[in-house]
């Protein structure tokens, strides 16, 4: 095999593992900002909390039970769900319910939640970045050809990122919970006539929101370290993703995450990484200014 | 109903009314005036008596700031537009200042023993051999001084002419302007050679020959800068007070009634933003003179989110609030920061939450009576549990003087 077949092939594969991370963060935000107009800025956070649990549970197994070390990743998955989704309920409670009609308050209330946040984690665990040890298995790579190195780790974010996504969209197309959640999300006044527990699908749909970027976050462990502000790295990119993709569509977010991460690999190749994020960003900006409702909009009445 | 074109012209109502109307904006107006005046007072007279040198400095660079909550409080308070990013046109403001001083330090003769001498000292680090034309028009001050209203103004322009006139508004709009924020501060960092990349420009001596870094400058510059400040209030205040003014609180609050009464909404959204960013770029340019020097820690999104909660703070709907509420947050932050650096963000987070659960209308309004009853109702709760339980309440005022009405219970409220 020539080399620029090889080049081309290990481009594509970037391609797709920026993809699978932004859809991983977009996942969550999708159902909390797209669905449920919330917008969340300590997003992020939460994903640093998934981060921060595998990261402990590494070191716990690695101290007194070797014997999980191999399979302690999947339980460090369910984990960082259940935490992050407990904290997204606690958050719910007593912040987001207060402010569901007040979308820009909403915005700066977050804001300083993600930052005591990022100072608990930083007086917690300390300024300098932290990693998970990994299993042996997660590490080394796949080798089809000499020319093509093709990383373990990449391609169970992938796997999990195929997972996760079907299972939401399974979740809100083929359960009770998603109807309710997206008649809510479409009339709320006429789900609750209909007998939805308009609150409780709120409570529910953030907190299950919360969970997934907590489940994003013990997969992010896999590709990169973890420090108290990794998370907030993301969120605007994250951000762009849901508005780019038209914020009600969640098919929306899967083409605009594929879309964005596709420009941000191929213009890596031509530029510094950071030119790259330049021009991709501003590329969407420039679309979304033409075209405000995003790739694929929904018609909901307001 | 013609509540909006009453609202506008005062005149066609019926005189009873007209009477009314005029007697609560006279009100209005002379407790502004009054508030005017004491700002004036603290500006020009307090702080230049009571500060020495260094702290009228400090002073002098947070209201380099309050332009920015200025204009915070007219897009936002008034308008209900809210910016994420107002850093981009703070630092586009001051970054046209920094470059015209930056030319100015780097003559042929002080910069001799670069490569290429004449070119600011970052260019020549990063192998630049010739002045990028980006650079040229500031080597003149007019150009400079155009250039610093200018640059912002026509960004906010064709960001705002075309979000508002897709009435795209709320969330969108503040993402989408804190993206772009993210962008300027990547951009201004990866060109390290046309920019000076995370350090910013810095090592900024003189303007014309006149030396900025001297005590007699700074207090000069503190002047000129609440000089231009209460300018720009006044400003704000005319503004405010126009059809203009009442027209933009009209479509913060009913934006479709407005439009259907034939206004053309997003020309109004689109001045009041592009007013805010020359606000800021004013605020900017005065940083880089006051300071001495300008960074893209100044542009993105976190500094451009913390304009946005000293202007909540003071108070979203008072210009006067916006001021102060700067001068106290940024007192915080060098407060904290210089003793205390890991309870900032706790301090500055915990604020954020407040702002918009306690006191959504910050200080500036603020029932400061019923807070102060609150306290009471807790010291006298207080009081009571020391009592064990059974003693009489210690603050008499706390109890309702108004008889209990007969609570109504709505359903799902």
């Amino acid at each position: 095999m020539n080399i620029s077949a090889a080049i081309w092939a290990m481009q594509a594969f970037n391609g797709l593992s920026t993809f699978c991370v932004l859809l991983l963060m977009a996942l969550g935000l999708a159902i909390v900002f797209g669905q449920m107009g919330v917008i969340n800025m300590a997003h992020g956070e939460f994903l640093t909390i998934g981060a921060y649990t595998t990261y402990l549970l590494s070191q716990v197994s690695e101290r007194w039970l070797p014997a999980l070390a191999n399979w302690y990743f999947f339980v460090a998955i369910a984990l960082a769900f259940v935490l992050a989704g407990a904290l997204g309920l606690v958050v719910e409670h007593f912040m987001i319910r207060k402010l569901y009609k007040r979308p820009l308050d909403t915005l700066l209330a977050t804001w300083g939640l993600s930052l005591i946040m990022q100072q608990a984690f930083r007086s917690t665990f300390g300024a300098r970045e932290v990693s998970a040890k990994l299993p042996d298995w997660l590490m080394g790579s796949l080798k089809p050809t000499p020319t093509i190195d093709i990383p373990i780790n990449g391609l169970v974010v992938m796997g999990l990122t195929t997972i996760l996504t079907a299972g939401v969209l399974f979740a809100l197309f083929y359960t009770r919970f998603g109807i309710d959640v997206r008649a809510t999300m479409q009339n709320r006044a006429m789900a609750s006539a209909v007998g939805i527990n308009t609150a409780r699908i709120d409570r529910l749909a953030f907190g299950l929101g919360c969970g997934l970027a907590g489940v994003a976050g013990a997969a992010f462990t896999t590709i990169g370290s973890t420090g108290p502000t990794s998370g907030s790295l993301y969120i605007v990119d994250t951000f762009l993703v849901v508005v780019f993709g038209g914020a009600q569509s969640l098919f929306g977010t899967i083409a605009s995450a594929f879309t964005i991460a596709q420009t941000q690999a191929t213009t890596e190749f031509f530029m510094t990484g950071s030119m790259a994020k330049v021009l991709t960003l501003s590329l969407v900006i420039l679309i979304l200014m033409a075209r405000p409702q995003g790739l694929f909009a929904l018609k909901v009445r307001r | 109903m013609s509540g909006v074109l009453q609202s506008v012209r005062p005149s066609s109502l019926r005189p009873s009314l007209r009477h009314l109307t005029t007697v609560v904006f006279e009100g209005q107006r002379r407790r502004e005036n009054l508030y005017f005046v004491v700002l004036a007072v603290v500006l020009l007279g307090l702080f230049p008596l009571a500060l020495d040198n260094f702290h009228l400095n400090l002073i002098g660079k947070y209201l380099t700031y309050a332009f920015v909550s200025l204009g915070l409080v007219l897009c936002w308070g008034y308008g209900g537009i809210l910016s994420l990013g107002q850093g981009v046109f703070f630092g586009l403001g001051g970054y046209c200042m920094a470059m015209f001083l930056k030319l100015e330090a780097s003559d042929p003769a002080s910069t001799s023993i670069q490569s290429t001498p004449g070119i600011p000292d970052f260019m020549d680090w990063n192998q630049l051999t010739s002045l990028p034309a980006i650079w040229v028009p500031f080597k003149s001050l007019f150009c400079t001084l155009i250039a610093i209203p200018l640059v912002p103004g026509l960004l906010a322009l064709a960001l705002g002419a075309a979000m508002f006139r897709r009435r795209v508004g709320g969330v969108y709009f503040a993402i989408i302007t804190q993206a772009l924020a993210s962008i300027l501060s990547i951009l201004i960092i990866g060109r390290q050679g046309y920019t000076g990349g995370v350090n910013g420009i810095t090592d900024l001596r003189t303007l014309l020959g006149w030396d900025i870094r001297s005590d007699s400058a700074k207090t000069i510059l503190y002047y000129v800068n609440a000089l231009l400040l209460l300018g720009a209030v006044a400003l704000s205040f005319s503004i405010l007070r126009s059809k203009l003014g009442r027209l933009l609180l009209a479509v913060r609050d009913r934006e479709e009634r407005v439009l259907f009464t034939g206004y053309d909404v997003a020309a109004i959204k689109t001045f009041v933003f592009v007013l805010a960013a020359v606000y800021s770029a004013i605020g900017g340019a005065m940083f880089t003179l006051q300071v001495g020097f300008m960074s893209p820690s100044f542009v993105g999104i976190v500094p451009s989110i913390e304009m946005v909660i000293s202007a909540a703070v003071g108070g979203r709907g008072s210009l006067f609030g916006a001021i102060y509420g700067t001068l106290i947050v940024n007192a915080a932050k060098t407060f904290f920061s210089e003793g205390f650096p890991e309870l900032w963000l706790f301090v500055i987070g915990a604020l954020f939450i407040a702002v918009v659960m306690i006191f959504p209308n910050g200080l500036a309004g603020m029932d400061y009576a019923r807070a102060a009853r609150t306290v009471l109702g807790w010291f006298s709760k207080l009081g009571k549990m020391r009592d064990g339980g059974s003693g009489r309440p210690v603050v008499a005022v706390v109890a309702p003087v108004v008889p209990s009405q007969p609570r109504i219970k709505v359903e799902g409220q």
